[in-house]
């Protein structure tokens, strides 16, 4: 074991380093950066600019094709070059899903003259895409979205509505998967496209959330239509198309969220509990021993996968359990500190409360942490079916004309 | 990064994961459980035979000169096996005592011997209630001769010498090795009978203090010990897992595999998530035993930790998820849940390496 780069990880590793110390600045002391209530426009300006430089100098795109200004590199180095971005204030938020998921659905599927005209301009950030999945019947039951898409002459007329959009409001396109044919059973009336989102009749409405924060978006759709040369894959197979989608998803090896273990001992050294530090309380002691045990677990596990990824072999479901632990331990975390403060817990304002507020911010954001993306049930139920092999679930709606199945809230 | 083991040191796991389900079936562990045997001496002269025991010791002195990192993936094996035999505390405590704290003579004199099963080791520390501290030895070793009494001792009915944690002549706490031929002891009933526990009175015999005493030397047994012993948990809560996954596809309850149930679902994947959490820990234990590493005594409390959670989590859960037949005693799951707790408490249970961790992150924090 060791935990060396090998030669040419580490080459890169340095000229990763070399650029982002030239063009960002390193992340000072042990103060959070908060992700910001909404993009406004001129964080989204300091996106794009961002992200133009990183194109310009060959670190976006690390695993694509050469052909879209990528450089086949092996996935390792995508790691490599997030950990040491990591370091450094970099304009975050815009583009993590159009190139993480989009483009990539897009690479797979797309015709060749259609790779050539979007995905360049994804790279470099000149055009934002977003995935427009969810609906409100249609959550954890993707498959259970009920927008419809209807075949008109060379065009698709989308109806419905889409919602948990992330960026909507601030993107040129995106990819969506709607029902085709509703009296086929759930999985089989599904189709795949993309559109551009300045599309006629399309409406964005940003969801506020319960921590203030807008990250989010409802889409309303009314008569859009969509050329049939927009189609990814088969009419029918647009449940097959979202699996790719969903499968870049687990790439994405989660980083620590903040307050972390160390944020805690910290907290508990200035804290007091019976006119002592809170530090030298056994409960206290334990939650942190606990916490820290399973902080560096996530730690090694991700070494792990890194290993695999350097030895060229592909993540699986078992990269769920990074968001399924991180996501409570930082609800726990968040909840346990404040407790420490006693009522003044409650108290917002960064002057009268501690560590710059970020055990009150996470006590709100925390709950969507465990919702986005994967429910922790959800997690669950692919680890228990994908890794450990246990049989699906027993469906009512198998086989039954997606029209006759119950859905949403009755 | 390459935090894996190397493809030898798998292809020696696959090979003692074969050998131990062919030849530590259930029924020899039950053996020991139902009182026939105090271990399953046959099994553990092939294991001596195989170099597992000296896996970690020096090849000059009678080991196998593998390293920590096979001692680890073997460690993971007898705990999958539920072992009945006294490899922790002969491997992981008596030899790496006098490995860590002896002089050069008293290695030449004891390894070798250890290595190859000729001589069965214990770690002779508890003296009743209590988890390990300074204040709580009182053996004493005046003019080179140990008065007191130790227990529960793992092996301490069977073992050929005890490494004695006893206060010494300057007052201090050390460890000395004492010779078990002619010592007082008796066996104990305890919750896992599938290994001998023992007490042992010492009334003025002979011993040898290895190094120069202070609880630093016993702590740092206790620390190197915590890694090797978090295999055993990793590999004893893989197996429960396993157990209770194969179970889940095939009971049928309702007309439908209860594998197929979310309450089931979601009980296994917390055991799989308990269990590669202590992995990731426990590989990284590895590497610190191996390399000796600056922060060896912290990677030791966290793992241990993770790996005591993990293999409790996972053998209760076990018998859970196996309803009825889950507690008798003709179903094997109750042998992970003894084990689970047996391990759980030698060498200091969970509260004591929780504060110890916390201690370590403050000196950690500090400098």
């Amino acid at each position: 074991m060791d935990f060396n780069d090998t030669k040419e990880e580490a080459a890169f590793r340095a000229e990763a380093r070399a650029f982002l110390s030239a063009n960002a600045e390193l992340k000072a002391g042990s103060r959070p950066v908060l992700r910001q209530s909404g993009v406004d426009a001129a964080a989204v300006k300091r996106c794009k600019e961002w992200q133009a430089k990183k194109a310009d100098a060959g670190f976006a795109g690390l695993t694509w094709p050469k052909r879209f200004g990528g450089k086949e590199a092996s996935p390792i180095l995508q790691v490599i070059y997030n950990q040491e971005e990591d370091d450094f204030v970099v304009p975050r938020g815009l583009y993590e899903i159009g190139l993480g998921m989009c483009i990539p659905t897009m690479m797979a599927y797309a015709q060749p003259e259609q790779l050539d005209r979007y995905v360049r301009p994804a790279l470099r950030g000149e055009e934002v895409w977003c995935q427009l999945f969810s609906e409100p019947a249609g959550g954890s039951d993707l498959a259970a979205l009920r927008t419809r898409a209807v075949r008109d002459g060379g065009d698709w007329v989308i109806n419905g509505q889409k919602i948990w959009t992330s960026g909507a409001h601030l993107s040129d396109f995106g990819i969506i998967v709607v029902r085709t044919d509703p009296d086929k059973p759930k999985h089989e009336g599904l189709t795949f496209f993309f559109l551009d989102m300045k599309s006629p009749g399309i409406e964005v409405r940003p969801i506020h959330q319960m921590s203030g924060a807008s990250h989010f978006n409802e889409v309303f759709f009314t008569d859009v239509r969509v050329p049939d040369a927009q189609r990814l894959g088969a009419v029918g197979q647009g449940w097959k198309v979202s699996l790719t989608t969903l499968m870049n998803e687990r790439l994405a090896v989660g980083d620590v969220q903040r307050p972390d273990v160390d944020d805690l001992v910290e907290l508990s050294r200035k804290m007091r509990i019976d006119g002592k530090p809170a530090l030298q309380n056994g409960a206290v002691r334990e939650k942190i021993a606990e916490w820290h045990a399973r902080s560096q677990g996530l730690k090694f596990t991700r070494f792990r996968t890194m290993t695999a990824l350097s030895k060229g072999e592909t993540p699986g479901p078992e990269n769920s359990i990074h968001k399924l632990v991180n996501a409570s331990k930082l609800q726990d975390i968040a909840s346990y500190g404040l407790d420490l403060m006693g009522n003044n817990g409650l108290v917002l304002d960064e002057d009268l409360t501690e560590a710059y507020g970020m055990f009150q911010a996470a006590l709100l954001s925390s709950p969507s942490a465990r919702i986005a993306g994967g429910s922790d049930e959800i997690l669950r139920n692919i680890i228990a079916e994908r890794v450990l092999g246990m049989p699906s679930d027993i469906r009512v709606d198998k086989g039954v004309p997606f029209n006759k199945v119950p859905t949403g809230k009755r | 990064m390459n935090f894996d083991f190397s493809d030898d040191l798998k292809q020696l796991r696959d090979q003692a994961r074969r050998f131990l389900a062919e030849q530590c079936t259930p029924a020899v562990v039950r053996r020991s459980l139902d009182g026939q045997e105090t271990h399953a001496a046959a099994l553990w002269r092939e294991i001596a035979q195989m170099g597992w025991i000296g896996a970690a010791i020096p090849e000059e002195f009678g080991g196998a000169g593998l390293g920590y990192e096979g001692l680890c993936v073997l460690a993971e094996e007898m705990g999958r096996a539920v072992a009945p035999v006294p490899f922790g505390s002969t491997a992981y405590l008596a030899a790496e005592a006098i490995l860590t704290a002896g002089s050069d003579a008293q290695r030449r004199e004891y390894l070798p011997k250890l290595a190859d099963g000729s001589l069965i080791g214990c770690f002779a520390l508890s003296e009743g209630n209590g988890n390990p501290e300074p204040s709580a030895i009182h053996a004493r070793v005046v003019g080179g001769r140990l008065t007191g009494s130790k227990w529960p001792v793992a092996d301490g009915g069977i073992a050929d010498i005890a490494i004695v944690v006893a206060i010494d002549e300057h007052r201090q706490p050390g460890l000395f090795v004492a010779d078990l031929k002619d010592v007082r002891r008796h066996d104990l009933q305890t919750l896992d009978p599938s290994r001998n526990h023992a007490r042992l009175d010492f009334d003025g015999l002979p011993v040898q203090q290895l190094g120069s005493g202070g609880w630093g030397a016993v702590q740092r047994v206790l620390d190197r010990s915590a890694i090797l012993f978090a295999f055993e948990q990793v590999g004893g809560a893989d197996a429960c897992l396993q157990m209770a996954k194969d179970y889940a596809q095939e009971r049928y309850a309702f007309g439908r595999p209860i594998g197929s149930f979310q309450a089931i679902k979601h009980k296994l994947a917390d055991m799989y998530v308990a269990l590669e959490l202590a992995r990731s820990n426990a590989y990284y234990g590895a590497w610190a035993l191996s390399e000796d590493a600056t922060d060896l005594s912290l990677a030791a409390a966290t793992v241990r930790v993770s790996a005591t959670e993990a293999f409790h989590l996972a053998s209760k859960e076990n018998i859970q998820t196996h309803g009825g037949i889950g507690f008798t005693w003709a179903v094997d799951c109750h042998l992970f849940y003894r084990r689970s707790k047996q391990l759980g408490l030698m060498i200091g249970s969970a509260p004591f390496w929780k504060n110890r961790l916390v201690d370590l992150l403050e000196t950690r924090n500090a400098a």
